[in-house]
């Protein structure tokens, strides 16, 4: 495996009178990954995006996009990335079409190229039928589209996409994650902040958390959910009246667990799979009917509440409807 | 650490040929006349709105002033004109606050065009914006009965002292908006600047008819200056006055000599103001 990074934050600050709006990221996405930066609202991420491609310039610290220094060599990092910024950038006033073509003047394409791939990026993007209407007239799922598509224009290999999906439809969201997933899969590298979990969740590789521009915590969906806790079995009853003997149960393999009453849900703290299948097999023999077991992780929520240290909230909002059954 | 490496494009990458400044700039000025040809309205400022002030001065006011040795409306054209050239650092502020404020400029910046491309291709499209209106005035002028008297040479000479004096007023342009948030502030403040400056001046009356202290602010005002040039070239005006300021006696250097210091002074601070917002 050429593991030679696509992008390189190497320790990354940037000052604004006053504000620390990133201060000292470090972090590396190799070649055909896709890196989500996820954290709260000022947290750095479109600060750490605009540094990297070369809207801003750092304070200090390196920062390089197919190995190509953003501050020395931005001609070339400009060439190797499409862009797309948290807010729509597209020019209202002219058409969809217009749109690309100005684009594509701008990189130096073919006008053949450029009118291709006008048609070939509207039709992925739906937007064949607005392509010869001004911008202005485009709702804003639209124009997110075809800021997309402008960005896509000359198929950079590397792509920055700052709050994709914010103010999506779900339908809109998840089209553009098949978009995005189909672009991974052609080998794009991708660099996506959110303030949704969920979307880091369902398309990076690694995440990387920050906070008050600083990095709280890094790795797969899979390990962050594993630092913020352990797994867990949810059992849900068919009938109510066996909480009190089922809770009793699951105590019997479990040091907690917790009774949900309304949705006849118990869930008990385990280790791993073998936990499951213990629990599993108690239940098996005693003749409880069950709608359900499984195992739960906890959620991207979860983590990102227990490292920013919101989580009190969501602590104090869950509590009263779950009831602590001590073993 | 990393050496430079080319990364694997995804697809067959298309051949990206970074334009030139000039041609980015044809591109840019391309993209801001769209602009104009989608919404005219935005020539409204430099026709109708300069159409009306020549009709109110060379019909209302005009009989109550009085030009020594010249028929006023022939005298009002040239200043009318001036007027609307000076009006093209109002059009490049706004256009330029505009894009920064749409995050155009971000757009442009993050291709591989020479930067410069976004500040050239705007004012080109600024001064043509304003010839336009320059056109508009000489159309009007010449139904109403402003003629150029002084052949062609003289007349060319004037119309291009016009545009070297838009263009050194354009960096003005530039500078405020590259400091100003929002279009609604540039033109509050351009507002605010360009109504002193073409009025505080020989645009639609002599100076010699007011206070010697504001006289002698007026004469040395460059508006005053070119537009002291352009009448001497067209023919439609006396000279100045024998006790004028030494600038109207020598109209023609003397604009061509304001035009370069105004680019002097306010081209620095222009790139400056636009090269620190750029950098955040
Ligand atoms: N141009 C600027 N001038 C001054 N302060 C700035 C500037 N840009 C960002 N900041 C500050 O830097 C901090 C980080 O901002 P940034 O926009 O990077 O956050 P973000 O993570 O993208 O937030 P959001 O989720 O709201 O988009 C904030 O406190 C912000 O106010
Ligand atoms: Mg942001």
């Amino acid at each position: 495996m050429n593991a030679a990074p696509a992008v390189e934050a190497i320790d990354l600050v940037k000052h604004f009178d006053g504000t620390r709006a990133v201060d000292g990221v470090s972090f590396v996405v190799p070649e055909g990954s896709v890196l989500g930066l996820l954290g709260p609202n000022g947290a750095g991420k479109t600060t750490l995006v605009r540094m990297l491609t070369t809207l801003s310039v750092p304070t200090s610290g390196t920062g390089r996009v197919a190995g190509f220094d953003v501050v020395r060599q931005p001609t070339e990092v400009r060439r190797s990335l499409g862009l797309t910024g948290q807010a729509a950038t597209v020019d209202e006033i002219l058409t969809g079409r217009e749109n690309l073509k100005l684009i594509g003047s701008l990189y130096g394409l073919p006008r053949k190229y450029v009118r291709e791939a006008t048609e070939r990026l509207f039709a992925r993007f739906d937007l064949l039928d607005a392509a010869d209407r001004m911008a202005k007239t485009y709702s804003g799922g639209m124009r997110r589209r075809l800021d997309l598509a402008v960005s896509l224009l000359a198929a950079p290999p590397i792509l920055f996409l700052d709050e994709p999906t914010t103010g999506l439809d779900p339908q809109s969201r998840s089209g553009l994650w098949a978009v995005l997933r189909e672009l991974v899969s052609e080998g794009t590298t991708l660099v996506l902040t959110t303030q949704y979990l969920e979307e880091a969740d369902q398309l990076a590789d690694e995440i990387v958390v920050v906070d008050k521009g600083r990095v709280i915590a890094a790795g797969t969906p899979t390990q962050l959910k594993d630092q913020a806790g352990r797994a867990s079995v949810v059992v849900t009853l068919t009938h109510a009246a066996d909480l009190e003997r089922a809770a009793e149960l699951m105590s019997s393999c479990s040091q907690e667990v917790h009774v949900e009453r309304g949705s006849r849900r118990l869930t008990a703290q385990a280790g791993g799979l073998g936990d499951m299948t213990r629990i599993a097999a108690v239940f098996e023999t005693s003749g409880i009917e069950l709608d359900d077991l499984g195992l739960a992780r906890p959620s991207l929520d979860d983590v990102f509440l227990h490292l920013t240290g919101r989580r009190a909230d969501a602590e104090n909002a869950s509590n009263p409807s779950t009831e602590g059954v001590a073993s | 650490m990393t050496a430079v490496q080319t990364t694997r494009a995804p697809a067959a990458r298309p051949p990206i040929a970074p334009p030139s400044l000039v041609r980015a700039s044809a591109t840019i000025v391309w993209r801001n006349l769209l602009h104009i040809r989608r919404m005219p309205e935005m020539l409204l400022d430099v026709t109708v709105q300069s159409v009306m002030f020549v009709l109110l001065f060379a019909y209302v006011f005009g009989g109550a002033i009085a030009v020594r040795g010249a028929d006023y409306k022939e005298f009002l054209l040239p200043g009318i004109m001036v007027q609307t050239m000076v009006f093209s650092s109002a059009i490049v502020a706004m256009g330029l606050t505009s894009d920064l404020q749409k995050g155009i400029v971000d757009r442009f910046k993050s291709l591989p065009i020479p930067r410069s491309a976004v500040l050239v291709g705007r004012s080109i499209s600024s001064l043509i914006h304003s010839s336009i209106g320059v056109a508009v005035m000489a159309v009007t002028g010449l139904l109403i009965g402003w003629r150029i008297r002084n052949g062609v040479v003289d007349g060319v000479l004037a119309f291009l002292l016009l545009l070297l004096f838009g263009f050194a007023v354009i960096w003005l342009g530039i500078w405020v908006g590259s400091m100003m948030r929002t279009v609604e502030a540039v033109q509050g403040f351009m507002f605010t600047v360009m109504f002193p400056l073409t009025f505080v001046a020989n645009t639609f009356a002599p100076p010699e008819s007011m206070p010697a202290w504001l006289r002698t602010i007026a004469e040395w005002n460059p508006v005053s200056a070119i537009t002291q040039a352009c009448r001497e070239l067209w023919g439609n005006g006396p000279p100045a006055a024998a006790d004028a300021a030494w600038p109207l006696q020598n109209p023609v250097a003397v604009s061509i000599g304001w035009s370069l210091v105004l680019t002097a002074i306010f081209a620095p601070l222009a790139v400056t103001a636009f090269r620190r917002r750029s950098r955040d």
